[in-house]
């Protein structure tokens, strides 16, 4: 039997399915809670775990109680994902149970497929260990990932980076390459060149409200692991002859991804592009099926109903994203979502950030989420290259006299993150940066984009601007603004035997794989994506994270865990 | 608000901002009804297979997925696993035969052609073979080397192991040198997982101060051993440290994060007094101070109430009983209570609105809002009409609101306030537009006619006439106006 950590469920739910694993002869599967084992008849107890010292303390307990009387006896094994941890199993001994275990061991699941062109490590706290802790393991296993997919795809010639994690990702490849020389492969390359950014060099694209479909889908429902979760009411029963049945209330579960394919057109869309496109494949549909009236031969019938099956999927397709944009818009029109954005939109083009704001304020006293209150002032703050020490300490002081005065913990752990920080030296670089990276578009075109900054109407994600004037012209028409950007960016070259190197096809486009260090959100990945669509761009890309985020799930995993509030 | 409406209006049209609505030229909202329609008109074509599109059980797993089946095998038995089974497998296949279409952008080549299973192999493939394989040889030696096979590993060979996952025993590196420069390997390494585990190794070996001085040059070395003691709870070596590298902010804070640790209240109360004294920054001083002060009352204040509550002596305990211990809730929620339950109370008293303003310095905004709300929820009025009355040294009185009477109209409304207390406040606004709006929201009829009245506005109040009962005294007010304004203007 495998017991399993429960949030490594969902990932390896990606990469294998329970039929798999019981043709392994898994014979049962049980999540790791406190307490005694379930009874099941097998030898063999695998617990499948992070390295995380409360899970250990789980385990600890169930192997402490486990009937030692009982016969077969059974043996327990330990596999810890991504890595063993040396500091994991001298805590286990301390408890006295590591010698419980026959076999300890690791599966290094470094990068986890999520589609055709992204890939995550999946893992929550990379930004909070790097910034905050300064814990470099998953840069280390970010490095390690890398290996394993050169090794697979060939030697990647062209590395480019910007910011601290970033150089030290570099720095790590080239070190393990040069330790193992066997590393050099003859694989063709598939990458030219791989971008390593560092989340802190972006700060703002991941606080502001995304405004792709899938974005959105995110930001309201919280997609997780490609599932999504929605309020069941939009999806009643599809038969009116079941009456007698209740609505369901359990949520619905819906897999997102490009398989498919109404999905793969519509999920990096802007939301208010995405009615029309609806619209417009319910007349295909229905037209399609009106035409089994025209259908008068066997030969015609035969072709209808080969059809079927397929027309059948793109209709519960449709269906369900039908009510799902229905959902969301009912959230997009209401005046609070308006006026959240309107601050927003103001803010990074430029406007009053140097000043408290009173929406912000309006939403402190009304005990909005705070979280949603950290979004905000972080983005004000970030959009303005730190508060002004006035303004500052005004929103703390709201803050915790409103939601309770140990989040001063949280608004620590924020400043060390460079998110909520005084203004140092009175300038404000950003407008600077604004206007040299084109952040802000007046012009956006919703409907038929022509730029990224379609993803958040109006504003283009840094981080993607950056990838954009890699491939054209190059950094070295904005290194002014780099310099103002933290941490080094470089580049680097691994050499190629010579039989490898790439003779390019005039018109052939170039290979990039983003790894954005510290999380991407799904409109970066939009516009990235829309970047590799581009009929004159020149250049595909790939994407890889060490996790998917959104503004919510960043900050949540930079604040202090309190204790449950006594109600 | 900081901008009025009226101003939001015109800021949306000159300015350069998009606000986030839908085009209006390609309603959304009908189109969307428009493809659910023709969605569900097309429900009656088709028949009932198409249960087999997406085969998931009602929690909406895909069946076969992994947290499904450990419902499944935690709660059924194996006899009824046996049973599923042909469905399961029929489930995955079927799930799997959606029509898959890779985006054209998407390096389709990558991972082309490897449906879920076959991905996985090949990558679990690549991570154990191609990995041993390509960076990372298994370290073979002759046999004539073999005879100090154990002991004769350098530093950089044993950090390497350990980043392997091999366990390797360490105490062979007896001097401090030694020692060293494995912790210097282990930093160059990056993997923080060998990094602790060789500080556990030093923190066990070495002496305090020697390892402290080390450390401090070692900044990496030193947030993993800070990073590990804050996670196995080691709080006094962490704050020895902390000390030792002058870290007195941090120092602080750390001891600070001790409280939440601390369930019994009184414990509680004398932590906090004790991190008074500790060295925050200025700011965050005196947000601790307060953090002690504050639950110095709410201790004090529960005891009373708890008392007051279980005598059933006060009707407004009886009325509104307490839903929860006011005990560690955040000021706001405090003064809210304090509002609540403790409105009249002289400044004096502990409990008292006022004193909880004085002590802790709530600005007037705040205080405004939460004490309205909180009178509003009694459905005391005159106690709101007293809130925003302020009387001038001449002895007029006027109504003054720091949060702006929209807000005001907005809280009253959320409770129930009937219209004859609703209008007054109304009728304050200052913006026309949003007095109009608000008005006509909340009915209330004579602000609007008055409005309209003062803006000489005949065919909007000519309209209005439709909104109000016939017959009313707000039609004949409107009449009247009406053929006053007639008069006026020919006079």
């Amino acid at each position: 039997a495998i017991v399993w950590d429960e949030y490594l469920t969902g990932p390896f739910g990606l990469i294998a399915q329970y039929s798999l694993l019981k043709e392994h002869e898994v014979e049962k599967m049980f999540t790791l809670k406190p307490g005694r084992l379930p009874p099941a008849d097998v030898k063999n107890i695998i617990f499948f775990v992070r390295p995380k010292l409360e899970l250990m303390d789980i385990i600890t307990d169930n192997v402490l109680r486990e009937d030692r009387g009982r016969s077969p006896q059974r043996d327990f094994h330990i596999l810890f994902v991504p890595r063993r941890s040396l500091l994991c199993e001298q805590w286990l001994k301390e408890q006295g149970v590591l010698g419980s275990f026959i076999h300890r061991e690791q599966y290094s699941l470094d990068l986890i497929p999520f589609d055709g062109d992204l890939l995550s490590m999946e893992s929550e706290s990379a930004f909070k260990e790097c910034y905050l802790e300064s814990d470099q393991t998953s840069l280390y296993h970010a490095a390690k990932g890398l290996m394993t997919l050169q090794a697979l795809y060939g030697t990647i010639p062209q590395i480019f980076g910007k910011g601290d994690c970033a150089r030290h990702v570099a720095n790590m490849m080239i070190r393990m390459k040069r330790e193992f020389p066997g590393s050099q492969n003859s694989i063709f390359p598939v990458f030219d060149t791989l971008l390593l950014l560092d989340r802190n060099v972006d700060l703002l694209t991941p606080l502001a409200t995304q405004l792709t479909y899938e974005g959105l889908i995110d930001e309201i429902y919280g997609i997780q692991n490609t599932y999504v979760k929605l309020p069941p009411e939009k999806f009643a029963p599809k038969k009116q002859g079941e009456g007698g049945k209740d609505l369901p209330t359990e949520p619905k579960k819906l897999q997102l991804n490009s398989a498919e394919e109404l999905y793969a057109e519509i999920r990096d869309k802007n939301f208010n592009a995405v009615g029309s496109v609806l619209s417009k494949k319910a007349k295909i549909i229905s037209a399609a099926f009106e035409e089994r009236h025209h259908a008068k031969t066997v030969g015609e019938i035969k072709q209808f109903v080969s059809q079927l099956p397929h027309m059948q999927a793109a209709r519960s397709s449709l269906a369900n994203h039908t009510s799902i944009a229905e959902l969301i818009k009912d959230i997009t029109t209401s005046e609070d979502f308006f006026d959240n954005l309107t601050v927003e939109q103001e803010f990074m083009s430029g406007i009053d950030t140097d000043k408290v704001n009173n929406y912000i304020e309006d939403c402190i006293a009304q005990k909005h989420p705070l979280i949603k209150i950290l979004r905000l002032v972080c983005l004000q703050s970030v959009c303005n290259s730190g508060l002004k020490q006035k303004v500052l300490d005004h929103y703390k002081r709201e803050i915790l006299q409103t939601y309770g005065y140990e989040h001063i913990l949280t608004l620590n752990n924020l400043e060390k993150a460079g998110l909520l920080k005084p203004q140092t030296g009175g300038r404000n670089n950003y407008p600077t940066i604004r206007k040299t990276l084109r952040l802000w578009m007046d012009d956006v075109n919703e409907q038929n984009p022509n730029d990224i900054s379609y993803v958040y109407s109006g504003y283009a994600p840094l981080s993607v601007r950056l990838a954009q004037l890699l491939a054209r012209p190059g950094w070295r028409s904005i290194e002014e603004v780099l310099k103002m950007l933290p941490g080094p960016h470089f580049e680097e070259r691994q050499q190629l035997p010579t039989g490898l190197q790439k003779k390019r096809q005039h018109g052939e486009n170039r290979v990039t794989l983003v790894f954005f260090l510290g999380g991407v959100t799904y409109a970066e990945i939009a516009a990235l994506r829309f970047l590799s669509q581009m009929e004159d761009g020149g250049t595909e890309y790939i994407i890889a994270t060490t996790k998917l985020i959104n503004g919510t799930t960043w900050i949540k995993s930079l604040m202090e865990k309190l204790e449950p509030a006594p109600f | 608000m900081s901008r009025v409406r009226a101003d939001e209006e015109e800021y949306w049209h000159s300015s350069k901002f998009r606000a986030f609505t839908f085009d209006d030229e390609d309603d959304e909202l009908s189109q969307l009804k428009e493809s659910k329609r023709a969605v569900n008109s097309l429900r009656d074509i088709v028949d009932d297979d198409d249960d087999d599109l997406e085969r998931v059980s009602w929690s909406g797993e895909p069946v076969g997925s992994i947290s499904w089946s450990i419902k499944e095998t935690a709660s059924g038995s194996t006899s009824s696993l046996d049973g599923r089974d042909s469905s399961l497998q029929k489930g995955s296949s079927s799930y799997a035969a959606l029509p898959k279409q890779a985006s054209s952008y998407s390096l389709s080549s990558l991972f082309k052609g490897r449906n879920k299973l076959s991905s996985f192999q090949s990558l679990s493939d690549a991570l154990t073979d191609t990995g041993v394989k390509n960076y990372a040889p298994e370290l073979r030696r002759p046999k004539a080397e073999y005879k100090d096979y154990s002991s004769d590993w350098s530093p950089k060979d044993t950090v390497r192991r350990m980043q392997r996952g091999k366990v390797c025993s360490l105490e062979r590196f007896r001097s401090l040198q030694d020692k060293l420069v494995l912790l210097d390997e282990a930093v160059a390494g990056h993997d923080g997982n060998v990094i602790t585990a060789v500080l556990i190794f030093l923190k066990r070996t070495l002496r305090r101060e020697i390892l402290f001085r080390e450390l401090e040059v070692r900044q990496v070395a030193l947030c993993h051993l800070i990073h590990f003691l804050r996670e196995t709870g080691e709080q006094k070596f962490l704050l020895d440290l902390l000390r030792f590298l002058d870290r007195t902010e941090e120092v602080a804070l750390s001891q600070y994060r001790e409280h939440l640790n601390i369930q019994d209240v009184e414990k509680r109360r004398e932590f906090l007094k004790g991190c008074i004294g500790l060295p925050f920054s200025a700011e965050d001083t005196s947000h601790i101070q307060d953090h002690y002060t504050l639950l110095e009352r709410q201790i004090i204040i529960e005891a009373n109430d708890r008392h007051l509550e279980m005598a059933g002596q006060s009707e407004l305990f009886r009325k509104y009983p307490r839903k929860a211990s006011i005990l560690n809730m955040p000021l706001v929620t405090t003064l809210f209570y304090s509002c609540f339950y403790h409105y009249t109370e002289a400044e004096g008293m502990f409990s008292s609105p006022t004193n909880l303003k004085k002590t802790f310095k709530i600005p007037d905004k705040q205080y405004v809002l939460t004490a309205l709300a909180a009178r509003a929820k009694l459905r005391a009025w005159g106690d709101v009409d007293a809130l925003l009355t302020t009387k001038n040294w001449l002895g007029y009185t006027k109504k003054k609101a720091p949060i702006g009477f929209h807000r005001v109209v907005e809280i009253l409304q959320r409770n129930n306030a009937p219209v004859q207390v609703l209008q007054e406040y109304v009728r304050l606004v200052e913006d026309v537009d949003t007095r109009l709006n608000l008005a006509t929201k909340y009915k209330c009829h004579d602000v609007v006619i008055e409005t309209y009245r003062d803006l000489k506005d005949r065919i909007q109040l000519t309209a209005y006439k439709s909104k109000v009962e016939r017959g009313s005294a707000e039609e004949e007010k409107i009449n009247n106006i009406l053929s006053n304004m007639v008069r006026n203007a020919y006079s």
